[in-house]
């Protein structure tokens, strides 16, 4: 893979190549917390910084690694630093801690993690893969929280648990149950799709 | 926690608590090998069976081993690591001694490792403390439930084929699109009993 610089590697991640549109990884647990926007943002946090972290960890050892155990060792890396933000929520967050529940165990499973050790920090050096993490691990985060928001908004009238819509609004029930998280996420693809395709489209009328 | 019969456990992790509709659990293989009702079958039926056997040695493991040394933090390396083992053992027996099953479920085995659900069941059944019957029931219903929803997707998605959808939302789109309304129908079965 030809050297990237930071920009290059932030467009990628947040936008271009996106891990929730894009590449459809990750969306077990994209989906699962977005009712609330308080939720969504400590999941991105928490997940933007296993993936930036253990990308670094992980490159930095990539020429120490044998091959066929890389797997074994990279699912223990990515376990050891989910581990911290567990017993940092439990300590500081007790309650958040309590309402995000099996979903911050379930961070070492997301293949957005593994993905990007097998595909980037498994050839970088530790530097880009740090960042590397960090970009996808923010576009996740801007997905989520952008499904978090309609959801919280339509569905109890608030954003961050401030009342915003007053009592004239009906909230919608529907909007904090699971079908909806599907639909948002479907609406979230087609119009990231349609764009995207805009512009594929204009770059090649310009050439 | 009020003590729940396993079988009620058992009907609420197939349908009301259904791993994919309402927990969201193994959506990334959800998604990528529902094209098929056969493969779909296939996955499902080792997903099951992994889920069942994992579900008794990390019970037995978090209970007699991790809590007796106050290791509980240590419970998220344990369960992946017990999971890749189980699924590796089970690879090994299968190719010996059952070659059919082995070359019909083979390719499967090695994606279920990071399925999400697989850990998901662990870790809801340590969160809920349930009892050993609750969990394996709880592990056996899930799957069941897991590869109903497979199954129903592939069949709905065979027949998408066919239909013209809006460009941007052909593929993943219009996959999560079906499932919102699978989901949406799961709704239903809400009434009949209802774990946390």
């Amino acid at each position: 893979m030809a050297k990237q610089s930071s920009k290059e590697i932030f467009s990628l991640g947040v936008w271009s190549d996106n891990p929730v549109f894009r590449q459809l990884i990750g969306i077990c647990s994209a989906l699962a917390v977005t009712n609330s926007l308080t939720n969504s943002l400590i999941m991105g946090l928490g997940l933007t910084f296993v993936t930036a972290l253990s990308s670094f960890t992980i490159s930095a050892i990539r020429q120490f690694t044998p091959k066929h155990i890389r797997m074994m060792v990279q699912v223990l890396i990515i376990a050891a630093y989910v581990i911290i933000v567990d017993i940092f929520l439990k300590a500081y967050y007790p309650e958040f801690s309590k309402t995000l529940g099996a979903y911050v165990g379930l961070i070492i499973t997301n293949c957005i993690i593994m993905g990007r050790a097998e595909a980037f920090a498994q050839k970088n050096k530790p530097w880009p893969s740090f960042l590397d993490g960090i970009a996808n691990g923010i576009g996740y985060s801007a997905v989520l929280l952008f499904i978090a928001f309609f959801r919280e908004l339509m569905g109890f009238g608030t954003l961050f648990g401030f009342q915003i819509l007053g009592d004239w609004w009906t909230s919608w029930t529907i909007m904090i149950m699971p079908p909806s998280a599907f639909f948002l996420l479907a609406i979230v693809i087609w119009i990231t799709h349609n764009i995207q395709h805009r512009n594929e489209k204009s770059e090649v009328a310009k050439s | 926690m009020i003590e729940l019969n396993p079988m009620v456990i058992f009907i609420a992790a197939i349908f009301t608590n259904n791993m994919i509709l309402s927990n969201f659990l193994g959506m990334c293989s959800f998604v990528a090998v529902s094209k098929e009702i056969n493969t779909s079958l296939g996955l499902g039926q080792a997903v099951t069976f992994v889920l069942a056997g994992t579900s008794i040695i990390n019970y037995l493991v978090y209970h007699y081993i991790l809590v007796p040394f106050n290791l509980e933090f240590l419970r998220f390396i344990i369960f992946i690591i017990s999971i890749a083992a189980f699924v590796q053992l089970i690879e090994m027996i299968m190719e010996k001694y059952i070659p059919n099953l082995y070359y019909a479920l083979g390719i499967f085995l090695p994606l279920i490792t990071v399925n999400c659900a697989i850990l998901g069941v662990s870790l809801f059944m340590i969160i809920r403390e349930y009892s050993f019957l609750q969990s394996f029931a709880f592990a056996v219903g899930s799957g069941i439930g897991w590869t109903m929803a497979i199954v129903a997707l592939a069949g709905i998605r065979q027949r998408l084929k066919r239909a013209t959808v809006p460009k941007g939302l052909e593929g993943p789109g219009i996959t999560l699109i079906v499932t919102g309304l699978m989901a949406m129908a799961f709704i239903g079965f809400s009434g009949i009993v209802q774990i946390q």
